[in-house]
């Protein structure tokens, strides 16, 4: 088994009262993709922002890389350079161009030189077909291709390990495909990731784990073959069914 | 000293001159906004028509107040309709015609605003059920467009009482002018006695705009909570 | 009209507009320092400060600029505090500026989405990045066109100036309808000297607007 990279412990959270995590544990190792999957409200999103310190929590112990970490701000900060995280709703800065977005981050947080991150942004855009655009707004791109920076902007910052929230829940349906195709991408090339997604195929395709929330708790945790081919729960069955998978 | 100021108050009818020059200060802000506003419902109602020179004409009256600041249409007002017009108007009517002008303008902008940011298709959806154009207006139109308006409303209603203060320029008896007259009176003999009254008239001001302005804040707040589900 | 009554009195007009220019120049300044200082003790919550600046603004902006100014010139010597009718005048311009000033900064900071913070502060940003390369830049942008009618505002506001004798245009104005009855002449000339100012500065602060919306947001 490859290196543990991420090890939640009996990790909890509550919302005025309202129980929303409830002894959550599990593992994720080095270059494994994780799928988070489960009803909306069952607390997928919730959890997965709590790993990289956007919610707090209440009890339970997080560690990464060997490390535990001890939620207070200064410690997240660091971590918010090893863990990439790229949300539904893209939140590029528009008062800065694509290259401009994708630089923030190295040559402020990272303190890289400029003259070394530059061409390494402009690769990583090339990559995903995005070369001629890294002088343009983002309110100049659609949908897709803003989504398409904002995985970039996350990976020029060299992450051990990317958190994707619905990254195409907000997408029109000819945009979803390219997405997808670079976090297939990403997940051949070994990059640890937990994907929050309603694109069954996708998660089928990509994952080697399921992870199925339930009303704040993981009741399944088993390989994705085995999720999509036997659901092991009446719950997971009717929710795939759901999904029309 | 401050003290012996603030006994001077309370001393004979003082304070109840003080208190009776606030209420024409309310007298003349509440039949501004009755008069104003309703004006300005009219204008903003025809600035959403689409025909270009009523357009052009209410845009210009719009932009006529926005430009000369009320203390000058106060004395275009005072000085130039006795010539014009052989009119003598005492000076609180003088007051209650710009002031009505100027919250016409305002308003006109408020409900134009308001009318047009209900989307067009709301009203289509709505004719294509069969609603007539009353029934449209009243049912789909003015349900969306009044919270958009009200916090405007509320804040120019602030804005009015505000503007009465300078009812004192053209000699009513205001509360302000009350209180710079009793001033007169006593200022020599005790001079903490301006901080009093001149504080007194800062807290009484306060007190009527404060309440109005957190009521505006408050409907701004619940719009936009009702607006962003 | 008598044109001859306006020529004549061109040169007390025209010291009259650069005063009121000068005085709004130096208050607006002002107005803006205090709006900008209010504004981060909001976004950043000091402790103590915020509510300091919210109390400040909510009084500054729920009293009349005429009754700040006769506190100020007349009631403020009762305790033993005089200053001049300018000093006077622009303490009370640069009051009541500044809340107008520090709302606009605030509703331009909330303008900025959760999701921009969140997306900043999942990139490792601090807090201080986060308000110099987010908050700032568009919050300033958002906040603008609230600015620029601020602006004008105060400009409007100075004419309150004349009841404590300051020469501005409109107490140059009054007192010279004052000393020669002539109330088309002078009003006329005073309405002028306003839009020589106001409508200007207008258009250049719409041509501002749309400058920095393109050049913050490129569109």
């Amino acid at each position: 088994m490859a290196d543990l990279l991420l090890d939640v412990q009996h990790l909890s959270k509550a919302y005025q009262h309202n129980q929303i995590l409830k002894d959550i544990s599990f593992q994720v190792h080095k270059g494994e993709v994780v799928a988070l999957l489960g009803r909306s409200g069952s607390g997928k999103s919730t959890l997965i922002r709590t790993l990289n310190g956007l919610e707090p929590f209440q009890g339970g112990t997080l560690a990464f890389a060997g490390t535990p970490i001890d939620p207070t701000p200064a410690t997240w900060l660091a971590l918010r350079q090893r863990i990439g995280m790229v949300f539904q709703s893209y939140d590029l800065f528009p008062n800065l161009t694509v290259l401009e977005n994708v630089l923030l981050a190295p040559v402020k947080v990272a303190k890289r030189p400029r003259a070394d991150a530059e061409p390494e942004a402009r690769t990583l855009l090339t990559d995903v077909g995005l070369a001629d655009f890294a002088d343009r707004y983002p309110r100049q791109l659609s949908g897709g291709q803003k989504q398409r920076v904002a995985i970039v902007r996350a990976l020029a910052m060299h992450p051990e390990m990317m958190l994707f929230d619905e990254v195409t829940a907000s997408l029109d349906p000819e945009m979803v495909r390219g997405v997808l195709d670079m976090m297939t991408a990403l997940a051949q090339r070994e990059m640890t990731m937990i994907v929050v997604t309603h694109e069954m195929g996708f998660a089928r395709q990509v994952a080697d784990r399921v992870l199925f929330l339930d009303d704040g708790v993981i009741t399944v945790d088993t390989p994705a073959e085995a999720f999509f081919t036997a659901p092991p729960t009446d719950s997971a069955k009717a929710f795939l069914a759901s999904m029309n998978y | 000293m401050a003290h012996s100021g603030i006994s001077i108050l309370f001393e004979g009818q003082n304070f109840h001159r003080l208190l009776a020059g606030f209420g024409v200060t309310l007298r003349v802000a509440v039949i501004v906004l009755l008069i104003g506003g309703a004006l300005g419902v009219v204008l903003g109602a025809l600035r959403t028509l689409n025909r270009r020179w009523l357009q052009v004409l209410l845009r210009g009256y719009l932009e006529v107040f926005r430009i000369v600041p009320t203390v000058v249409l106060l004395f275009v007002v005072y000085y130039i309709v006795p010539q014009a017009f052989g009119l003598n108007l005492s000076g609180e009517a003088v007051a209650i015609v710009t002031f009505a002008l100027w919250t016409a303008a305002e308003m006109s902008d408020i409900v134009r605003g308001a009318l047009i940011a209900v989307p067009r298709h709301q009203l289509e959806a709505a004719e294509a059920l069969g609603l007539d154009r009353t029934q449209q207006f009243r049912y789909v139109l003015l349900p969306q467009a009044l919270p958009i308006a009200l916090p405007g409303t509320i804040n120019l209603a602030t804005r009015i009482i505000k503007t009465t203060s300078l009812l004192l320029m053209i000699s009513v008896m205001d509360i302000v002018n009350v209180g710079q007259t009793l001033v007169e009176a006593n200022a020599h003999k005790h001079p903490a006695f301006a901080f009093w009254v001149y504080g007194t008239m800062f807290v009484m001001y306060y007190v009527l705009c404060a309440p109005l302005s957190w009521w505006a804040k408050h409907t701004e707040k619940k719009r936009l909570e009702v607006a962003n589900g | 009209m008598d044109w001859s009554v306006i020529q004549s009195s061109l040169p007390q007009f025209a010291a009259a507009f650069w005063l009121t220019l000068w005085l709004s120049a130096v208050g607006i300044a002002g107005a803006l320092v205090v709006g900008i200082a209010a504004s981060l003790t909001q976004f950043f919550r000091l402790p103590g400060l915020h509510q300091l600046a919210t109390g400040y603004i909510d009084v500054a902006r729920n009293t009349p600029l005429l009754v700040q100014l006769f506190f100020i010139y007349y009631g403020l010597p009762g305790l033993g505090i005089k200053l001049s009718a300018t000093a006077s005048g622009l303490i009370g311009l640069v009051f009541l500026g500044g809340s107008y000033m520090a709302e606009a900064f605030t509703s331009g900071y909330n303008a900025i989405g959760r999701g921009q913070l969140e997306s900043g502060a999942a990139l490792g940003l601090t807090n201080g990045q986060l308000a110099r390369y987010v908050v700032i830049p568009q919050g300033l942008a958002a906040a603008v066109p609230a600015l620029a009618a601020n602006v004008i505002f105060l400009i409007k506001e100075t004419s309150i100036f004349t009841v404590i004798a300051i020469p501005e245009l409109t107490n140059t104005a009054l007192d010279l309808i004052g000393l020669y009855y002539r109330s088309s002449e002078y009003l006329f000339t005073l309405v002028v000297a306003y839009a020589i100012i106001l409508i200007p500065l207008s258009w250049g602060l719409t041509t501002l607007e749309r400058r920095v919306r393109y050049g913050t947001f490129g569109h």
